[in-house]
């Protein structure tokens, strides 16, 4: 089997598990999956600022929020409806995330970091101190999707079809950018800004234009949260979910797709078991797994994952007769039938 | 090669499917059974807030001396408790893991206003009991029918307001009052209540600062507050930054009239770090008896409370908060005792219809509920003051019923 056949069957068992889960489990297992979804098109953003075009944010938090806020103003005091709301969200965070990357273009590494965590630190403060507008502190309730009548889901189910559908077309879009010419650009500008000037490439177009898009899928994440939760409240937004997604990329794999999902997994169910294991811990526990994970995936799961398919793939070849055992740095084998 | 990827998949198939989404058991509610009855609790054990967990322990303690002695109608309890850290989007999380996840029969005592309220829209959709949460805010009992479901316990904040009003109109009438307040549901219900109640009088708030239950410290605003032409101190904050106002106070030289709202009253948790010196003359409300002062020693109900929490909890029984608890716990086991069918309804029935005496309450405080026309548990409250090692009781037990 050809290493292309295997990513198609991997990616085919991912979505046949994911169409799966709502009827699998249980609504409160299935919400935190709904939540998983969200999680991961946030994920997905950061990794495409940081992986893919080498910018760095702490901040993805404040972005986040904002998208969350947006969705739970418009349900809440437009009457908008909640479909709705994830388009509001994610063109408002672009903009947002636009403005910020014009000026956070004179910043790189270390000081552009230091911004973006003051834009997280800042959040729930900002969101307290507009509370005739926001709430407050106290929070806001939102109301949540119902599952239509014409179809014969659970309001769970539902909810979690309808995140599953909005990450896969995000992912989508991700995946067609990044194997695009714009993807190209991207990545050659994280891989070395003088030789990408000097292919032509518009070094500030193109990180603001990411910077902006990564804010977006952000706010369509809080979006997406918002309506799996039914609830926000400043203390959501904290700089721990700024570091919580900048631990997802990382963990998941940097500059992968499919790793935003696992990062996703890890975020939200990391800390559930550990403060399983001892209450007053959560916070020690989950930092341990976290470095864990660091020292033996340095690479991440995406990164496990491609070892473990050049493994299956480099002994198939070797059981056909077509590749030695040890890679040698011939010309590449075309991969045949299987 | 194939084929080994959908066995695979087939198998993963089934084993998933193993766990599946279990369908009601038909009959009955959730979270009673024969031998057990699940309740779910969600306290902040992390976080600024953690001195409370010890009302979880006090709880605790009482649950397991009644499984001791056979349960409830021989259903034993069990205690499912959750930490929240105080932050409202983990009450959430918290409430629905144990409303849909663990199934629990009812919600008890879960703490923090802005956590209850947080979760009360949610619990009374879902149509369990919310019982005796521990938040003294006026909202629960304010509008049975909007949230029949849940029910408040302590004598609540508008009515302890009320109580320091008036002695205050007593001890000093044109008294110039400085507030600190915590910036949340919890900090503007006592205040609100305060201001309304001195309306009409002499009393006058000259001074007033807020913090954020997420702030490091209080220093800025006591400073300023120590600063104004105020001669009387109202502090409204949770116990970790109760401590750090009277200690503030006691350093700048603030020698004025300090009154601490009954949540920052316990001596083992907020006047001992702050300093007993400190401490003195501070006026407060009680409504149970204090297990840290020496006046209750021979008191059967204090000494039942003391000698369950040696034995079955490792926290410390002088700690206000586990009786608190213990209190709050034995109302619980007396509604579930008077319930006629093991349903939520019946249960919520007992509750609204109850006219019990707690022994670990002050002589003459009863835990009375009446329908929709009273849903404030208890309305009484008493004034006491600290002096030397202890809280000394002043005057007579207060009735503040709100109608």
């Amino acid at each position: 089997m050809s290493d292309r056949t295997l990513r198609m069957v991997g990616l085919g068992a991912l979505v046949a598990f994911a169409l799966l889960v709502p009827f699998l489990f249980g609504p409160y297992r299935v919400g935190q999956f709904t939540l998983v979804l969200a999680y991961a098109v946030a994920a997905l953003g950061l990794n495409l600022l940081v992986g893919y075009n080498g910018q760095i944010s702490l901040g993805h938090g404040a972005f986040f929020a904002i998208g969350a806020y947006t969705a739970a103003l418009l349900i809440e005091k437009a009457g908008v409806h909640y479909l709705l709301t994830l388009p509001a969200a994610g063109a408002l965070t672009f903009v947002l995330g636009y403005l910020f990357g014009v000026p956070a273009l004179r910043l790189r590494g270390l000081y552009l970091a230091l911004v973006t965590l003051g834009l997280a630190i800042a959040t729930p403060q900002l969101i307290k101190r507009f509370d005739t507008i926001t709430e407050g502190t106290q929070g806001m309730t939102v109301e949540q999707p119902e599952s239509p009548s014409w179809l014969p889901f659970a309001d769970d189910q539902f909810l979690y079809l309808l995140a599953l559908l909005v990450a896969v077309i995000m992912f989508a879009l991700a995946w067609s950018l990044m194997r695009s010419q714009v993807g190209r650009a991207v990545k050659a500008v994280r891989d070395g800004e003088i030789p990408a000037s000097t292919l032509g490439i518009n070094l500030a177009s193109t990180k603001t234009r990411v910077f902006a898009l990564s804010a977006g899928y952000a706010g369509v994440a809080g979006a997406m949260y918002v309506l799996a939760i039914g609830f926000v409240a400043p203390e959501a937004f904290t700089v721990t979910i700024s570091l919580a997604f900048l631990a997802a990329i990382v963990v998941g794999g940097l500059a992968t797709i499919v790793g935003a999902v696992f990062g996703a997994l890890f975020i939200e169910f990391v800390p559930v078991y550990a403060s399983d294991v001892n209450d007053a811990l959560t916070g020690v526990i989950y930092g341990g797994v976290l470095i864990l994970f660091m020292y033996l995936l340095p690479d991440g799961a995406a990164g496990l994952l491609r070892r473990l398919r050049d493994l299956v793939v480099r002994r198939r070849a070797v059981e056909k007769g077509r590749r030695p055992a040890v890679a040698s740095p011939g010309p590449r084998v075309p991969a045949g039938r299987t | 090669m194939r084929r080994s990827w959908l066995a695979l998949l087939l198998v993963a198939a089934l084993v998933a499917v193993g766990c599946g989404r279990g369908d009601d058991d038909g009959g009955g509610d959730p979270g009673i059974s024969d031998e057990e009855i699940k309740i779910g609790g969600s306290y902040p054990f992390s976080g600024p807030a953690s001195a409370y967990r010890s009302i979880a322990e006090g709880a605790k303690a009482y649950f397991d001396l009644v499984n001791a002695e056979g349960g409830v109608d021989g259903r034993k309890i069990k205690f499912i408790t959750l930490d929240d850290a105080y932050e409202p989007p983990k009450a959430v999380e918290n409430a629905r893991r144990l409303i849909e996840q663990e199934q629990v029969f009812a919600l008890f005592n879960t703490l923090g206003t802005p956590n209850n309220v947080a979760i009360w829209d949610y619990v009374n959709e879902q149509k369990v009991p919310h019982l005796y949460v521990a938040t003294g805010a006026s909202l629960w009992g304010a509008n049975v029918e909007a949230h029949p479901w849940t029910i408040g316990w302590q004598p609540d904040y508008v009515s302890e307001a009320k109580a320091y009003a008036d002695y205050l109109d007593k001890e000093n009438p044109d008294a110039k009052v400085a507030v600190l307040y915590q910036n949340d549901a919890f900090g503007k219900d006592l205040l609100g209540g305060f201001e309304k109640a001195i309306k009409g009088t002499d009393i006058e708030i000259v001074a007033d600062e807020s913090y954020e239950v997420t702030d490091p410290t209080v220093a800025s605003q006591m400073a300023k507050l120590a600063d104004s032409d105020a001669d009387t101190f109202l502090n409204i904050t949770t116990p970790k930054f109760g401590a750090q106002a009277i200690a503030a106070a006691h350093k700048l030289g603030w020698d004025v009239l300090h009154i601490v709202n009954n949540v920052s009253a316990s001596k083992l948790l907020v006047l001992e770090p702050a300093g007993l010196d400190a401490s003195q003359g501070l006026i407060s409300t009680a409504y149970y008896k204090d297990p840290a002062s020496g006046q209750w020693d021979d008191d059967p109900a204090m000494r039942e409370y003391k000698s369950a929490m040696r034995k079955y909890s490792r926290a410390n029984p002088d700690d206000p908060f586990c009786i608190f608890g213990w209190g709050a716990a034995q109302t619980l086991v007396e509604a579930l005792n008077g319930m006629e069918e093991p349903t939520r309804e019946a249960l919520m029935d007992s509750v609204r219809h109850m006219d019990i005496r707690v022994p670990i309450l002050l002589p003459g405080i009863r835990v009375k509920t009446s329908g929709t026309e009273d849903g404030y548990p208890i309305e009484a409250t008493q004034i006491q003051r600290f002096e030397g090692e202890n809280w000394k009781l002043v005057g007579d037990v207060i009735q503040a019923p709100h109608n």
